[in-house]
């Protein structure tokens, strides 16, 4: 009697959970959805003039995907709470922290990669400035996982709640702020014709630490919300 | 077991804590009151007019030790809150969670004072500076950590997940403080700055520092006034708490 | 792992499976079971009895390390339990059956096959005909009533190589065949060498054999609150 390696648990929490978002492909357009709109009110508020737009076109876009990321985390735990498979993966022999960077991963690829897809669409409907077509993506390429693995650990900890809705967002948006100023910031500075490597770096470093240590902290706030 | 952990373990336990926090907290209070009364008649009469800013500069007696407490609050619930996590110390538990909106009434006068100060210094109420943006996430953080707290029903859950947020915060706090610095300065010609390199006199420097001390003292007198109904709380069903219990209904009916 | 009868003298000397001494729990203050002690050794199947409210799930989540005792110690092969020595070792089936509604029950097998591995000689398909549902491989588990959900959800347990299974209220929304079943597969787990510790609200008990059996009642104290 032997139990499995690591990897083919790995493998079967990310085949189960692809094949989830695959049978449930119709909640899948709704960040970008959500986005679309966001991104048309502010037209609709500030007036159609294109100079206007393209001066808060990055930082729009920016806060309309960082707000569908918000809305979309929700469902990381939330099914499997409730149906306790949640409860099955803590009790597996395989290292939680490892498997719930699985699922981050599942689910940024499954919401947050979409979005980033459809960046330069929402950058067009505000008119954003030539120079930020390569930019914008490539801030949100970085920013995006960082909003995934931070927001997680604190969905981990309102796991158990029925309505955690506003309380997730108090808890997310102050740790969201750096990543906002610094994705934002690079594409405000180069528009502004300012050196902009700095804080996509910052951002990099970042990323790279929250890779490491966002997943520990998920399976340590799990445990909490588990008990 | 060694002796400092024996002592650490008879005055975390619940009465001994409820008793000692009981006898020193008074003392907090009246030393608070003291010390914020003479810092106030230093700062507010004896220290001069300030040559640029008139008498508005002295909202700082207020402002800056608050928003000092606002980090040290911050800070000594965050160390809590790892203690008790990593030990489960009960006592640390409930010391965090009473830290918690101490902290956030601190964070709070930072916000409204600096507004204040801000009004005949900049003419404006609010101002996108990068100390008043931080202050502002740090009175978030704080409200996260009291919401969660809230929010689970079994209360020891609560803290520790409460506690555990109050730590990520902890190291969210420079990183805010470094991205709105940076923020800032790419934004510089929309702001001013608040305090330059002027050098503060000696007659303002004293009351300043004796408030602060004031604060401090003040704070801990509420954070052990807190922590004595939080144990009281948690501990509701033990014997001790029904002796007490007992004890306040036979001094009313005396 | 060798078929000896529990009562052995060799396993007595042996250290229990999962001992616990003086377990009690208590959510904000107000005790929820205990002090209790018992103790578990490989064979052996014992029946938690108690009414609802007892506190049997909580029982159960503190026995998978979910939860930690508000007092007393609970031991795994004589060494204190944590989850990292507990989990290589355990099944566990609660409330909810960690079966995801849009797979297959065969789907939902392999996931969990993959993930706490495969006792050797079984298979997905095998262990769904041997909880009787031969033919329901491909059928949607929304599609599924109660009481065959639980059936997959026993397969699940039945699969994972593991010598400890936590079940809670296996007899639920089981049909009469249901109810064998569950008691066969208890018999032939304990005949293997495993052990088994499961809940009831005393409706339908474990019946073949001499199982040992636990009452669990809330303090006393609760009435007065």
């Amino acid at each position: 009697m032997r139990s499995g390696s690591t990897a083919a648990a790995c493998a079967a929490l990310v085949r189960r959970d692809l094949t989830l978002v695959w049978r449930r492909r119709g909640d899948a357009a709704n960040p970008i959805l959500f986005a679309l709109i966001v991104v048309a009110l502010f037209p609709l508020a500030l007036g159609p003039e294109p100079e206007q737009l393209r001066r808060i076109a990055a930082g729009v876009v920016f806060v309309a995907i960082l707000l569908a990321g918000l809305l979309a985390l929700d469902t990381l735990f939330r099914s499997d709470y409730e149906d306790g498979s949640l409860e099955q993966l803590v009790l597996s022999p395989h290292p939680l922290s490892l498997l719930l960077a699985c699922k981050i991963a599942v689910h940024w690829f499954t919401t947050a990669l979409p979005l980033i897809i459809v960046s330069p669409l929402l950058g067009e409907l505000l008119h954003l400035a030539e120079p930020l077509r390569g930019l914008l993506p490539l801030a949100l390429l970085l920013a995006t996982p960082l909003l995934s693995l931070l927001g997680a650990v604190c969905v981990a900890l309102t796991v158990g709640m029925y309505r955690s809705g506003m309380l997730l967002a108090l808890l997310v948006l102050p740790l969201y702020v750096p990543v906002l100023i610094f994705g934002a910031g690079a594409c405000n500075a180069a528009q502004a014709g300012l050196p902009f490597a700095a804080p996509l770096l910052w951002l990099g470093a970042a990323l790279v630490l929250a890779l490491v240590l966002a997943p520990l902290a998920c399976a340590a706030a799990l445990r909490i919300s588990l008990s | 077991m060694n002796a400092l952990t024996l002592w650490f373990h008879k005055t975390g336990s619940p009465p001994t804590a409820y008793r000692l926090a009981g006898r020193i907290m008074p003392w907090c209070y009246g030393l608070g009151l003291v010390l914020g009364l003479v810092a106030l008649y230093g700062g507010l009469v004896l220290a001069p007019r300030d040559y640029q800013q008139g008498d508005a500069y002295r909202i700082i007696f207020i402002h800056v030790p608050c928003a000092w407490m606002s980090l040290f609050a911050y800070f000594f619930m965050a160390a809590n809150a790892f203690i008790a996590l990593v030990w489960r110390i009960k006592l640390s538990e409930v010391l965090a969670m009473a830290a918690a909106p101490i902290g956030a009434a601190f964070t709070f006068i930072t916000l409204v004072t600096g507004s204040i100060w801000g009004k005949p210094m900049w003419g404006t109420w609010w101002t996108w500076d990068a100390r008043l943006t931080s202050e502002l996430v740090l009175l978030f953080l704080y409200l996260g950590v009291i919401g969660l707290h809230a929010a689970i029903e079994d209360r020891r859950q609560a803290a520790r997940a409460a506690g555990f947020l109050a730590l990520i915060g902890i190291v969210n706090i420079p990183i805010v403080h470094f991205s709105v610095n940076w923020w800032n300065t790419l934004h510089q010609g929309s702001t001013v700055r608040l305090m330059g390199p002027s050098k503060i006199d000696a007659s303002m420097i004293w009351p300043l520092l004796l408030m602060a001390l004031a604060t401090h003292v003040w704070f801990f007198g509420s954070v052990l006034a807190r922590t004595r109904i939080g144990l009281l709380e948690l501990d509701g069903g033990k014997d001790w708490v029904r002796a007490i219990a007992l004890d306040d209904d036979k001094e009313a009916h005396a | 792992m060798p078929h000896t009868a529990p009562a052995s003298v060799e396993l007595r000397d042996r250290p229990a499976l999962l001992e616990a001494r003086g377990l009690a729990y208590a959510r904000n203050d107000e005790p929820v079971f205990g002090p209790l002690d018992f103790t578990l050794h490989p064979g052996e199947v014992v029946l938690v009895e108690g009414d609802n409210g007892a506190g049997k799930t909580t029982l159960l989540r503190l026995l998978s390390g979910l939860l930690a005792p508000t007092s007393g110690e609970i031991r795994l092969a004589g060494e204190p339990l944590t989850l990292a020595r507990l989990s290589p070792q355990v099944a566990l089936l609660s409330h909810a059956n960690g079966l995801k509604p849009e797979l297959t029950a065969i789907e939902n097998l392999r996931f969990a096959a993959g993930l706490l591995g495969l006792r050797s000689g079984l298979s997905p398909t095998t262990v769904l005909a041997g909880v009787g549902l031969a033919g329901y491989d491909d059928v949607p588990t929304r599609k599924l009533s109660a009481g065959q959900k639980k059936r997959v959800a026993l397969a699940r347990v039945l699969l994972a190589p593991v010598g400890l299974w936590l079940l809670d209220e296996p007899y639920a929304n089981l049909d009469r065949d249901g109810i064998q079943l569950v008691n066969r597969l208890l018999e032939n787990h304990a005949n293997r060498g495993g052990a088994a510790l499961i809940t009831s609200h005393g409706a339908y008990a474990y019946t073949s054999g001499t199982p040992r059996r636990i009452p669990l009642r809330a303090d006393a104290n609760r009435s007065d609150a």
